[in-house]
């Protein structure tokens, strides 16, 4: 876009004497933190992969209004995540909703992990059972030799 | 006339590349030296041409040559000069430039340092290396060419995306481009062990530096990306799991699991399979990662744009995953060897489990990555997987093995007697319990965090004991404090640049913690003069102005910050590109050692009166960077050569 | 039988390879409604000329919602003028083309409106309950309601002559509230 676009687009800015609406905050006691919770686990819808809380978007902005509105309005957390969650969908939501399929997303990086150790713990003790049944003989060490070697050792890091 | 040259060298650098890979391959197998010496010729020409590839781009930029397409749809007249530099590799087709001339400079060093190291595995790692190329090479030529012609040429060009106009923008890619290229070599490496059989140690040992080197690069490429986040973004934060994030976090767990079992094939001979496994994923995730960037097919702040590319890169990826692994099985007998261990209490224990937390990590983020593409393609429900699911599965992996980087490395070989573990550890579980103690005490109530606490408090002790004790036993020998010091460094560098890098994580660690448990942040709209409070500070709107640079139009914000006293006048800004729809958020913010303020600019009024801030104070994150700056020190203590005589 | 285990390190990749593959087959941007078929949310708002905006006005007509915004470029640009057009050819057939501008200014706005010359009545969701009512994500977005006031169609991107005609004709066929 030219030099004469950047003009237009800020002559844009000046010549408008309205005031543009601000998201105005409603006088209802509803604390940041409860909005932020909430936002938090809401998709902004506009952005890649970033919440409500997070996003610096308009719409982000709007959606966090509207949470706390419904929140002044009486409504409890889940109520207003269920009313996203029925015009957007599951999708809307950062946590897949517990509930059938999706618990595999929790359930299979659990069974990975409990797959690991176990598979550590069995090759652990074959390893540990190998090494006693192959246990070399012991070899005599000369007393005096043993006691120059412990005493180098303990001075050393 | 440019398009036309650089398109041409594109296609010899391309010819050449396979020329290259095929004679290093033929003259490894049928034993002919004077071939690898030609694909050695045919390596350095390729660099070559693709150096003055990116040199032609780079002057075609520079000088606003709009004839060629990329240059017109990623800047414009107004560009600034550094940026236009940097915007060489800003998008899609930049990226796959810079990523062949990290390969081709790799493949260079691999020459001229393996050439005559390791006569058997040589040539065929030399022929994976270009091999890879090539296929790099390809995608310039046929997916993603950087010269394709502007026709009409315009006046003027698009513009670069405002969010790259930023010194983040000239390291993030390249430190993030070295750790992922970085790889291919101990993959290259691999692959050649693999394929003449002898998957002994030398592989190993030849790629160890490469390894960290890597390893470093990713690590950094990494924080860079939080840190760019964090002051560009506008939201706060600095890590988002958002996709293309996670796919370069995956090969940094695994890479980092890598790391470690080495040791145990170095010390033991044990793992053989398990490392040559491992970095075959490590590479494979790699090329994951540039898949899932450059395809589209889960969606991603960081995508380019969409188009065969993805198609190509499936492809290659599929045939490298599938040929590796199929020669794993191919030399499944090589592999047999009696693991031997003498205790379940015993360093090689707690690197097998370091092992197996990391690699769980790495499967959880991948699952997650890719789960909403599972779920639609079996129940045809999208679904979302964000910060809440990775946080809450990915925090106790993390502090487990955050407890173990505590007792790995004090922990003895073959077997820890008793002795020896109640010598090495009982400070540190002490100071550990007295942290949580002294945590709960000064009001934190959050059991993960106090925990956190404890654990860091725990290993950061077990370095300093192990340390302490070294050096008041090199002091009774009757060495100086700084000699001794230095000398027990540079003596046992590798041993004390993993204890420096450890600490660097821990510091991370740390940022981590508090920023997710004691971070606060609120919104306010504000009349002129109107103050908003939070966590003891005052923010007062005091005014707004407008201002108009060369590409872009700016609206500053004015607010004055105090906490009894005033301490600064904070400007966010929210800047207006012509070519972007909707305006960009440009954060200010106070750092500082415990806290950070952080003020985004949201809505305001036309004639300035009224304005919407996000307001946030984030606690510990500066430990973060700080951390960051820690690991890059032990990293480079950590690859100095070995010294042989004793200090 | 021992020695085919081996294989199945590397067929374990294809399950994943296959998803990915998969992957190219949709499109991760673009989220079906929950709302195709539910009663669509009523609203109350004010034209640019200040006259009452809502669905109850409109009942027993099919109506082409359409959210848009002066800063969507080029897609509202181009469904602009095919909105114009369709909205005059169907309004004295019981159809009614209903304009919500989101996320803007009053100025580009109002702009926006003139430089089209559009005449079906247009209002702006000044706090975005409207569009989050109707699950909006993004512009343009145009939504078909039957005559009973279902939403029926979600139409994402811009709208065409043939998505235009071909969704007002089938609703327009269907029969009337009882």
């Amino acid at each position: 876009m030219s030099r004469l676009g950047l003009r237009l687009l800020t002559s844009l800015f000046f010549l408008s004497a309205a005031v543009s609406p601000v998201t105005a905050q409603p006088a209802a006691p509803v604390s940041e933190e409860t909005v932020h919770e909430v936002a938090a686990q809401l998709r902004c819808v506009v952005c890649q992969n970033l919440s409500v809380a997070d996003s610096p978007s308009e719409m982000a902005s709007q959606m966090r209004a509207i949470i706390r509105d419904r929140l002044a309005a009486g409504e409890r957390p889940a109520e207003v995540q269920q009313y996203f969650v029925d015009r957007y969908g599951e999708w809307i939501l950062l946590s897949p909703p517990r509930r059938g399929f999706n618990l595999l997303v929790w359930l299979v990086p659990l069974a990975a992990v409990g797959v690991g150790l176990v598979t550590v713990a069995v090759l652990v003790r074959r390893w540990t059972c190998h090494r006693r049944d192959h246990r070399p003989t012991r070899v005599d060490v000369d007393p005096a030799m043993s006691e120059r070697i412990r005493r180098e050792v303990d001075s050393g890091p | 006339m440019t398009a036309d040259l650089g398109y041409g060298m594109t296609l010899v650098a391309l010819v050449l590349a396979i020329y290259g890979g095929a004679a290093a391959a033929v003259g490894a197998r049928a034993g002919r030296p004077a071939l690898v010496e030609s694909a050695q010729h045919a390596a350095l020409g390729v660099f070559v041409l693709i150096t003055a590839c990116f040199a032609l781009l780079t002057y075609a930029f520079l000088t606003f040559d709009f004839s060629v397409r990329y240059v017109a749809t990623n800047t414009n007249l107004g560009t600034p000069f550094y940026y236009r530099i940097t915007a060489v590799w800003g998008a899609l087709e930049g990226s796959i430039i810079l990523w062949s001339w990290m390969l081709g400079l790799y493949t260079l060093i691999l020459i001229l340092r393996h050439r005559d190291s390791a006569r058997e595995l040589y040539p065929w790692a030399l022929a994976t290396m270009l091999g890879i190329l090539a296929f790099f090479l390809l995608v310039m030529t046929i997916a993603a060419p950087p010269f394709q012609r502007q026709v009409p040429v315009a006046a003027d060009g698009r513009g670069l995306n405002p969010l790259l106009e930023d010194t983040g923008m000239i390291t993030h890619p390249v430190a993030l481009y070295l750790g992922f290229t970085g790889f291919t070599v101990p993959f290259a490496f691999a692959m050649a062990a693999l394929i003449t059989g002898r998957i002994g140690d030398t592989w190993l040992v030849l790629t160890r530096r490469w390894t960290i080197v890597a390893w470093y690069f990713l690590s950094l490429g990494l924080l860079i990306g939080g840190w760019w986040s964090y002051h560009v973004l506008g939201w706060g934060g600095y890590w988002a799991w958002d996709p293309v994030e996670n796919a370069a976090f995956m090969p940094w767990l695994t890479g980092t699991a890598f790391l470690h079992s080495v040791m145990i094939q170095e010390r033991r001979r044990m793992l053989k399979l398990w490392n040559i496994v491992l970095v075959i994923l490590t590479f494979g995730l790699t090329l994951f990662g540039t898949f899932l960037t450059r395809s589209g097919v889960i969606a991603s702040v960081h995508a380019f744009t969409q188009g065969s590319i993805g198609a190509l890169f499936l492809g290659f990826l599929a045939l490298v995953v599938l040929t590796a692994l199929g020669l794993v099985a191919w030399r499944w007998e090589a592999f047999r060897s009696q693991g031997e261990l003498d205790s379940v209490v015993s360093r090689e224990s707690a690197f097998l489990l370091n092992n197996v937390l990391l690699i769980a990590a790495a499967f959880t983020v991948f699952f997650g990555t890719v789960f909403p593409l599972l779920s639609e393609a079996v129940r045809g429900v999208k679904v979302s997987v964000g910060a809440p699911f990775f946080n809450q599965v990915n925090v106790p992996l993390f502090l487990s093995l955050i407890f173990l980087m505590g007792v790995g490395p004090l922990i003895a070989w073959r077997r820890a007697s008793l002795e020896s573990l109640k010598r090495n550890f009982l400070w540190p579980v002490v100071l550990g319990v007295a942290a949580a103690a002294a945590a709960f005490i000064l009001g934190v109530r959050s059991a993960l965090a106090a925990l956190t606490l404890a654990t860091t408090v725990f290993v950061g002790a077990t370095i300093g004991v192990d340390f302490v004790r070294a050096t008041r036993a090199r002091l009774r020998a009757g060495e100086a404090l700084v000699p001794a010091v230095g000398g027990l460094l540079r003596r046992h560098n590798r041993r004390y640049g993993g204890f420096v890098v450890h600490l660097g994580i821990l510091l991370i660690a740390l940022g981590v913690t508090g920023s997710h448990a004691w971070s606060v942040q609120t919104e306010a709209t504000l009349r002129r003069g109107e103050t908003a409070e939070l966590a003891g500070y005052r923010f007062r709107f005091d005014d707004l102005t407008a201002v108009e640079e060369s590409n872009h139009f700016k609206v500053v914000g004015a607010f004055t910050v105090s906490n009894g006293r005033v301490l600064d006048v904070l400007r966010p800004a929210k800047k207006f590109y012509p070519q972007e729809q909707s305006p960009i958020a440009y954060v200010d913010y106070r750092l500082g050692l415990k806290e950070d303020v952080y003020l985004v600019l949201g809505d305001f009024a036309r004639d300035g009166t009224q304005a919407t801030i996000k307001l946030q104070v984030n606690r510990l994150v500066s430990w973060i960077w700080i951390g960051g700056v820690v690991l890059t020190l032990g990293a480079l203590l950590a690859i100095l050569p070995e010294r042989r005589t004793p200090a | 039988m021992r020695r085919l285990w081996r294989w199945l390190i590397p067929l374990a990749a294809l399950p994943v390879l296959a998803l990915l593959a998969y992957g190219f087959r949709v499109d991760p941007r673009d989220i079906p409604s929950p709302l195709i078929g539910r009663p669509a949310p009523a609203f109350g708002l004010a034209t640019f000329e200040g006259a009452p905006l809502s669905l109850a006005a409109h009942r027993d007509k099919v109506v082409v919602l359409n959210f848009w915004a002066s800063w969507c470029q080029p897609a509202c640009y181009e469904e602009a003028p095919i909105l114009e057009r369709n909205w005059r050819e169907y309004r004295d057939r019981g159809v009614v083309v209903v304009g919500v501008d989101i996320q803007d200014r009053r100025e580009p706005a109002e702009k926006f409106v003139r430089e089209f010359g559009l005449t079906f009545p247009n209002a702006q969701d000044l706090t975005g309950a409207v569009s989050v009512d109707y699950g909006v994500y993004g512009v343009p977005e145009t939504f078909f309601l039957d005559r009973q006031g279902r939403i029926r169609v979600k139409h994402v991107g811009a709208v065409t002559d043939a998505v235009f005609r071909a969704n007002v004709d089938r609703l327009l066929a269907e029969p009337g509230s009882p």
